[in-house]
């Protein structure tokens, strides 16, 4: 699709800015950088290595078997079986690929790398989801700058990095080195049933009064206007309310979050952000949602119970087999809060994610990474965002292809947000402790009363706790 | 015959006994050593001493963990055996010849059921159950026009919910082991009593209770050690894991989130040294407060 190509460009200048995300973990650096790819428990275990050459760039060993772990979840799984895995067979067809899905992933490959026989590729996504900080600081994951200096599978002339948008590498970089592909690549924003909106002759707010208006009309009309799952799905909600203060405040707010900077969750920014949401919770939306999970609630929009849901694009996907006929997913931008905010109303939060990775540890981590190639050809890249709706790192895979209608409104807000897209926060992923909190606290702003100052200053100690801690590892980005 | 004896019972002992010291003193063992350590679950480690208990010290969501350990472990025993002596009585209604109330073997087998569901069933079931809009059971029963109770999203009232599916599920099991204890209470004693003229008030509190002190003192035990745990139903029901706010949080979820999902294995260790300990008090504590003499005196 058109769409595709215009903001193609826009994405680039996104992620250009995301490219400044080298992440620099501090203590631990210099044994990381030793030791990936190396085993230090001393008892290596044969890996698999073939020749380099023209046509096996990362030098596999073609007889080798591969085993991947894919997370079944919101993207599913028939991407790897249908489309990754007979695309990397037809090139290597000796190589016997071992697949296994799960739902659990650190209960299923934690034990797995610890005990040093790791599957080759992994794809780390999910509620039980692993420390992926703690990984690479234990030297799990394999070092993938190979990987992204090979020649890429089906883009003539190209380095596999040089098909990706730009940013898509640093944000898988550790200390300098690549270790994740994140793969896809998510639009953050409010989610509503375009034809109910039509047929209500509801328009699209850009200021935070319009908004308010608006969901006052949706709840007269005995809808609720907003709501998110508290029970496991608070992080939307955080998302939420970080995007909101990087309009207030410019990405900076949240880059000093991360940097855990003393005062960073006390800054007005963040303060505002919280109490206009702390106000719509207070309401506009139904107290029962604390209980429930996200499917429940995103039913219950499907039913037209619920207006507008806070969500990334694999929402539509996520949904596809409970979404009704007279409903079309579209996606809109956070309003603006105030009228002095520093982002404008278009600007958009977008973000590769959905981390896949080659373990250091396994039989054949060279095989892993050519799996990995495999997925980030142009090819493959196309047929995952036909069968999941989703969008991939990999530059213009989606050209020229009729993609879903709510990602296309997804896609037609990154078109509009231009140069103001953002990457957004990383402190969910850093800090696992900080992003319990962070989910606890919009739960109690949302639901317990919209006491904005309390959310400052619960996230304010939690912050400066982690900081404090020894025992946790410390990122910094710029 | 004796000759062979020895071998034969080494033999059958032999097997568990191993699976026993590793599965269970070992991994015991190994915690003791892990707490000691700053290990993040992913890698190697380093020796810190005993930093992981210093910080355990001042971390105020384990000191609310523990107060709501204490908590089910103070309520959950006494109203589960409270039901459960209750329940048993009127199965039994003291003595085989009197029975129980009509119906009673029935009644036996549906109590004991919700022992054969598992743990992880019962919690998803009762997540339904309590589930905070119409469709949770109990505000589904409800008339249409009443706000739903919000059940485990009201941290109000989260822990009770968790607390009602504890003794739910227990309760069958100690109805039937109390009533196992009163068949084995001799009949000549209820029929002593009775010619005596006691009412059934009476012989409960006077002859069942004070000779039933054995089974319920191992009773008392077993649902302490429970009230310790409750793991399952917290991961499982509670709102973002042992919230909102807290409310139910416990030991075992705080010791699976650092462990498994904070990488912090080492401080999840420290977490579950003082469980360790803890039970172990509470098992002995609760042996010598309870002795036998004092009934026997």
């Amino acid at each position: 699709m058109s769409e595709i190509t215009k903001s193609e460009l826009d994405r680039r200048t996104l992620l250009r800015r995301a490219a400044a995300v080298g992440l620099v973990a501090a203590p631990g650096v210099s044994f990381l950088s030793a030791c990936a790819g190396s085993d230090d428990n001393g008892d290596d275990t044969k890996q698999a290595t073939g020749t380099k050459s023209a046509d096996n760039p990362l030098g596999i060993d073609p007889k080798a078997g591969i085993e991947i772990v894919i997370f079944d979840g919101g993207l599913g799984t028939k991407y790897a079986t249908d489309v990754d895995t007979p695309l990397y067979n037809s090139k290597w067809p000796d190589s016997k690929v071992t697949y296994s899905a799960t739902q659990q992933v650190a209960t299923t490959i934690k034990p797995r790398l610890n005990s040093g026989t790791a599957p080759d590729m992994i794809n780390n996504s999910g509620s039980d989801i692993m420390d992926f900080g703690a990984i690479v600081k234990a030297g799990q994951a394999a070092d993938l700058s190979d990987l992204f200096a090979a020649p890429s599978l089906d883009i003539a002339g190209k380095t596999v990095a040089e098909t990706l948008v730009p940013g898509a590498v640093q944000q898988g970089t550790y200390d300098g080195k690549p270790f994740a592909v994140n793969y896809s690549f998510t639009v953050f924003g409010l989610w509503y049933n375009k034809k109910l909106f039509a047929k209500n002759n509801w328009t699209i707010p850009t200021t935070w009064a319009d908004f308010t208006a608006l969901l006052d009309k949706i709840k007269a009309a005995g809808i609720t206007p907003f709501g998110y799952a508290g029970a496991n799905a608070s992080y939307y909600m955080v998302r939420a309310i970080m995007t909101s203060a990087a309009k207030i405040g410019t990405e900076q707010v949240l880059k000093d979050i991360d940097n855990l900077k003393p005062g960073a969750w006390t800054n007005d920014a963040v303060k505002q952000a919280a109490a206009a949401w702390g106000e719509i919770g207070k309401k506009y939306i139904n107290p029962s949602f604390l209980g429930l999970k996200h499917t429940e609630v995103q039913l219950q929009q499907n039913q037209d119970k619920v207006a507008f849901y806070p969500c990334g694009s694999w929402l539509e996907n996520e949904q596809a087999a409970s979404t009704p006929a007279g409903f079309e997913y579209a996606m809109m931008t956070y309003p603006s809060v105030t009228a002095s905010d520093k982002l404008p109303a278009a600007a958009i939060n977008a973000a590769a994610g959905e981390i896949y990775f080659a373990a250091a540890k396994s039989k054949n981590p060279q095989g892993g990474k050519e799996y990995l190639r495999t997925m980030l050809s142009k090819k493959a890249a196309l047929e995952f965002t036909k069968l999941t709706k989703s969008l991939t790192v990999v530059a213009g895979a989606a050209d020229g292809v009729t993609i879903s209608p709510g990602l296309t409104s997804a896609n037609d807000a990154l078109g509009k947000a231009g140069q103001d897209v953002f990457m957004g926060y990383l402190f969910d992923t850093w800090y696992k402790k900080l992003d319990d909190a962070s989910r606890e606290a919009a739960n109690q702003l949302m639901f317990k009363g919209g006491d904005a100052q309390k959310f400052c200053d619960t996230m304010e100690a939690a912050s400066q706790a982690v900081a404090k801690d020894s025992s946790i590892t410390k990122f910094t980005r710029s | 015959m004796r000759h062979g004896k020895y071998p034969f019972i080494i033999g059958f002992l032999v097997v568990p006994l191993a699976l026993y010291l590793v599965f269970v003193v070992g991994a015991y063992l190994q915690m003791f050593q892990l707490s000691l350590t700053d290990w993040s679950g992913y890698g190697g480690f380093t020796y810190i001493g005993v930093e992981n208990f210093q910080k355990l010290w001042d971390d105020s969501v384990f000191w609310i963990a523990l107060r709501h350990n204490l908590y089910l472990l103070i309520v959950m025993p006494i109203v589960t055996i409270a039901l459960a002596l209750f329940f048993a009585f009127l199965l039994n209604s003291g003595g085989k010849k009197a029975g129980g109330v009509w119906g009673s073997k029935v009644y036996r087998v549906i109590f004991f059921f919700p022992q054969l569901l598992a743990l992880a069933i019962v919690a998803v079931i009762f997540g339904r159950v309590f589930g905070s809009d119409k469709s949770g059971m109990i505000n589904g029963l409800l008339p249409q026009s009443w706000t739903p109770w919000l059940f485990l999203a009201d941290e109000r009232w989260a822990l009770t919910c968790i607390l009602v599916v504890l003794v739910w599920q227990a309760v069958g099991f100690y109805v039937v082991l109390f009533s196992a204890g009163m068949g084995s209470i001799a009949e000549e004693i209820y029929e002593a009593a009775a010619l005596d003229g006691a009412t059934k008030v009476t012989l409960f509190f006077k002859i069942t209770l004070p000779l039933l002190w054995d089974t319920l003192q191992v009773a008392w035990v077993y649902l302490g050690i429970a009230a310790f745990d409750a793991f399952a139903l917290v991961n499982i029901m509670s709102v973002n894991h042992g919230g909102p706010n807290n409310s139910t949080q416990v030991l075992s979820m705080q010791i699976y989130l650092n462990a498994f999902q904070n990488s912090q294995a080492g401080y999840a260790s420290a977490l579950g040294v003082v469980l360790f300990f803890l039970t172990l008090t509470f098992a002995a504590l609760t042996l010598r407060v309870t002795r036998r003499d004092a009934v026997a005196a």
